[in-house]
């Protein structure tokens, strides 16, 4: 163990620490911020909140995405929802009881300070939103709207239909635009990171290649902010877009900061099934279609009827079944698990037999189909675009997909890696989710850090630090450009047989069989010798066309599958040394004879943290010991 | 139940372009083995994994989410932006929309302000240059009240909603006769027309958003209505109307005066 990993928890009682915190940080005098650069690495709603709020309180700031726009990151396609305490329901909510709830529902696996300081700041989130003009849904007397989601008994969830991540994302964007407008923020779009620069022990720069050009331009601040999103494309498939990749943090760990829990990977319920081989990507259908939908597959093994010949006492609706009091809204590792389970015991329906039904018959019967189209008729209309079916004929077939990764750069309190001056929000970072997120607490989550969390705690450490004067013309930004070009150069010149695409494929498989839904010993050891083979045949036999001076999207798939290569080993074996199942992470060895993951506070109540310890070499593994004081764990039940 | 897969064989013509400045042309491409379930995007990685293993370029295109909701995707496919579906991206799109023997012609989105970076991409940043112009409330972190204080009729906020689903994709510049963002531009400026978070700065917006718009070289409208059959997100012709209605309104009652959008190399 030699990384330090101090949270700087502020003292105090939980919901006492942020306010205590945030006087105790010191400022930065208006005339001076301009004096500060920031870099901002993406352009979702943790980055794009942060680039629009730093750049309002007059940083100069330099924003930076791989898509052609800010406004197409992928936070743009979160459909359900976003929490917050507002109680409007008056159904028994507070701030307190969303920390609980997210506490609980990350299984214990989350700092407690953290997650009480983003229950906290939920509520102006909500303001902040609703004064840009974000269309939430609205009742007839004009007031906001909620609905349910899994993991809690309250109605908290704010939606714009099924749309709510793109009206929030454009909500931020339009920030950001605003800034940009009135030259406060510069955006780069068609950036990709390729190298993080420090000096001195501190993060004080980037290079990024011009996807446009392939041109190498080197950016020198006194901070850099990565809001790059999470890995779930290390599995090839996921609900992820194509362009999400693990680089920018992935470039950061092999500089020296800490990767926390990477084997706390979130497996979404509910996505519609994979229809073949050649299947690119797949996609999502809301967690809030359980607040109507019924979870069901027929009693009898191999049934193949079709779903309306069967009767309804030949039916299972085991959701509710198993877990009376939540239902179809169980969290979504409980509802992934059970779902594998009915199609482990032969009872999985569709073509493949991967799938179980999602079924609104009842809704529309009681609600009127007019109701349900209001409520999701886009996901209805997405539904029928992929499939060609119709959904409010017949059942939706759906199948558990890696859709979010909890894990990520480890973050102090102040949302600050191991690197001083490298901040990671949003996804990105590790903090707030433990092993498992509740729905609509992404988009919580990567709005807290951008709105109301990095604006104090970034001022706090620039008027607490002395930062030299670099510019880009310090040797390391020169040595940071070779080393990229020569990354480039290395992909180019192998000129082998394998499409980067292909040894994604074949990682994804691996990844999906040995550390997917269920991950035993024997399997992750089996994929713990397999990956740096498929690296090494990639590095040998891969074959990338084109040159690096021009737009080029095979040599940009080609660099980032080898990070994957490289970052899947180091997810596995954190999935192998945490002996215990909590949350997204099931090991076959620990759980409940009602098959539910067991864990096992006694070891591993702890965050891995893992430390670089130079190529070739195994990486180092370091623990945050978790403290709980305000949520006793239990093992979770929602019976 | 596992009934034996139909497949096809099409062939894909597609326009080929090395860079910005550089001459292009149409390259037909056998797409082969081809299933109905596929996404029109699948058929073209699969093309494209053929070429790269045969150590050619691969046929540039732009796409990210593959669900219809990041704008990403730019394809004319047959001569209509985002092709045949009605209400769907390009990459809602599935083979099953054809038949074995088809031939079917891609090209980008053509329009002056989206100029070709290569093969089937574009550039689409005038349309963020637009929204930097005026697309926004000006509320600053952190200062804004209670959410509940600001009451909205249910029925305005559904309309704000239906504008607000612009997928920022440029479809309906791509279709337009005139290359015109009337209907990207109307669809901010009804979205916040309708909601009283958008009152303050209502004419300076749609004034300043209009006149971007004539900067980055978008043609004017004159009522086609190409870009409402092809948009994604079923854009009404009306939030035009709309538009028109403001900029009126601003022009003439306004104590703005057309704000000066200071912008790059683009002040009058």
């Amino acid at each position: 163990m030699s990384l330090k990993l101090d949270a700087g928890i502020p003292d105090g009682p939980v919901d006492k620490k942020w306010d205590k915190h945030r006087f105790a940080l010191k400022l930065v005098n208006p005339a001076n911020k301009r004096k500060f650069d920031v870099i901002v690495v993406g352009t979702g709603l943790a980055g794009a909140s942060a680039a629009a709020s730093l750049a309002e309180l007059g940083y100069n700031v330099k924003v930076f995405c791989i898509q052609d726009s800010p406004r197409r990151a992928h936070s743009i396609a979160a459909q359900g929802g976003i929490n917050a305490a507002k109680n409007y329901p008056n159904d028994g909510d507070s701030v307190w009881r969303l920390f609980y709830d997210t506490v609980k529902g990350g299984d214990y696996r989350a700092r407690e300070a953290n997650v009480y300081r983003l229950a906290q700041v939920s509520n102006a989130i909500i303001d902040q939103c609703v004064a840009q003009g974000v269309p939430f849904a609205r009742d007839y007397g004009g007031a906001l709207d909620n609905r349910s989601f899994g993991g809690a008994q309250v109605s908290r969830t704010f939606f714009a239909r099924g749309q709510t991540g793109q009206q929030l994302l454009l909500g931020a964007y339009s920030a950001l635009m605003r800034q940009a407008g009135k030259k406060q923020v510069q955006v780069f779009p068609r950036r990709e990171m390729v190298e993080l620069v420090v000096v001195d022990g501190a993060a004080r720069g980037i290079v990024t290649r011009d996807l446009t050009t392939g041109r190498l331009e080197s950016h020198a601040a006194h901070a850099v902010l990565l809001c790059t999103g999470g890995y779930g494309n290390a599995f090839y498939l996921s609900t992820n877009a194509n362009s999400c990749n693990v680089g920018a943090a992935w470039l950061a760990y092999k500089k020296g900061a800490g990767f926390a829990n990477p084997c706390f990977t979130q497996i979404h319920p509910t996505c519609i099934p994979q229809s073949g081989e050649h299947q690119a990507k797949l996609t999502l259908m809301s967690e809030s279609l359980r607040n109507d939908g019924r979870v069901w597959v027929p009693k009898k093994k191999g049934d193949d009827r079709a779903p309306g010949q069967i009767p309804e006492a030949e039916r299972d609706y085991y959701l509710e079944r198993k877990y009376p009091t939540f239902g179809n809204l169980v969290p979504r590792d409980v509802a992934s698990r059970a779902a594998k389970q009915m199609i482990d015991e032969g009872r999985g329906v569709g073509r493949t037999g991967l799938a179980v039904y999602l079924d609104f018959a009842d809704a529309i019967k009681r609600q009127g189909q007019a109701k349900i189209t209001e409520k999701y008729g886009n996901l209805f209309d997405m539904y029928h675009h992929l499939t060609a079916e119709d959904p409010y004929r017949a059942p939706m077939r759906i199948y558990p997909a890696v859709h979010y990764t909890m894990g990520g750069l480890w973050v102090d309190y102040n949302l600050m890696t191991t690197i001083p001056g490298l901040f990671c929000l949003g996804e990105a970072n590790f903090s707030d989710h433990g092993a498992n997120r509740l729905g609509a607490s992404a988009l919580m989550q990567g709005l807290a850090d951008g709105y109301f969390i990095i604006p104090y705690t970034l001022g706090g450490f620039f008027a607490s630090s002395k930062l030299a004067k670099v510019d880009t013309s310090h040797p390391a930004f020169k040595a940071a450009e070779q080393s990229a070009a020569g990354r480039t150069q290395r992909l180019l010149s192998i000129k082998g047989k394998r499409t980067p695409v292909s040894f994604h494929k074949e990682l994804g498989a691996l990844m999906w069989n040995n550390c997917g839904m269920g991950r035993s010993e024997a399997g992750l050891k089996e994929a713990l010798a397999k990956i740096p083979a498929i690296r090494e045949e990639f590095w040998k036999n891969v074959v990338v066309t084109g040159s690096g001076a021009e737009f080029n999207q095979t040599l940009e798939r080609a660099a980032r599958v080898a990070d994957y290569l490289e970052f899947s080993e180091l997810l596995v074996r954190d999935a192998l040394e945490r002996r215990e199942s909590c949350g997204g992470h099931f090991r076959e060895e620990s759980q409940t004879p009602e098959g539910e993951a067991k864990r096992d506070d006694a070891n591993f109540s702890h965050a891995t943290v893992w430390e670089h310890a130079g190529e070739g070499k195994p990486p180092i593994e370091n623990r945050e010991k978790l403290e709980f004081k305000d949520v006793v764990p239990s093992q979770r039940s929602y019976a | 139940m596992n009934a034996q897969e139909k497949t096809m064989d099409v062939t894909l013509r597609v326009w080929r372009q090395k860079g910005p400045d550089q001459p292009g042309r149409f390259v037909s491409y056998a797409a082969k083995g081809v299933t109905p379930e596929m996404s029109f995007f699948e058929a073209l990685d699969t093309i494209n994994e053929g070429l790269v293993a045969k150590g050619e370029d691969a046929i540039a295109f732009d796409h990210d989410c593959r669900e219809g909701i990041c704008g990403t995707c730019c394809l004319t496919i047959e001569g209509q932006p985002h092709g045949p579906d009605q209400a769907a991206t390009g990459c809602q799109l599935h083979m099953r929309a054809y038949k074995d023997g088809d031939a079917i012609t891609i090209e980008p989105f053509r329009a002056r302000a989206f100029p070709v970076i290569k093969d089937l991409v574009v550039d689409r940043s005038a349309l963020d240059r637009v929204m930097a112009s005026g697309g926004f409330v000006s509320v600053n972190t952190g200062a804004a009240g209670e959410a509940n204080a600001i009451l909205v009729p249910k029925d305005k906020a559904e309309a704000a909603m239906d504008a607000a689903a612009c997928i920022g994709c440029g479809a309906c510049v791509a279709a337009c006769p005139n290359a015109s963002a009337m209907l990207f531009v109307s669809a901010k400026v009804s979205q916040f027309a309708l909601l009283p978070q958008g009152g303050p700065e209502r004419d300076r917006r749609v004034l300043a958003m209009q006149r971007q718009m004539d900067l980055e070289g978008f043609g004017n409208c004159s009522n086609e209505g190409e870009c409402e059959a092809v948009c994604p997100k079923e854009v009404k012709l009306a939030n035009i109307a709309r538009l028109n209605r403001e900029y009126i309104r601003a022009m003439f009652w306004s104590h703005e005066v057309h704000p000066k959008v200071d912008l790059e190399g683009q002040e009058e």
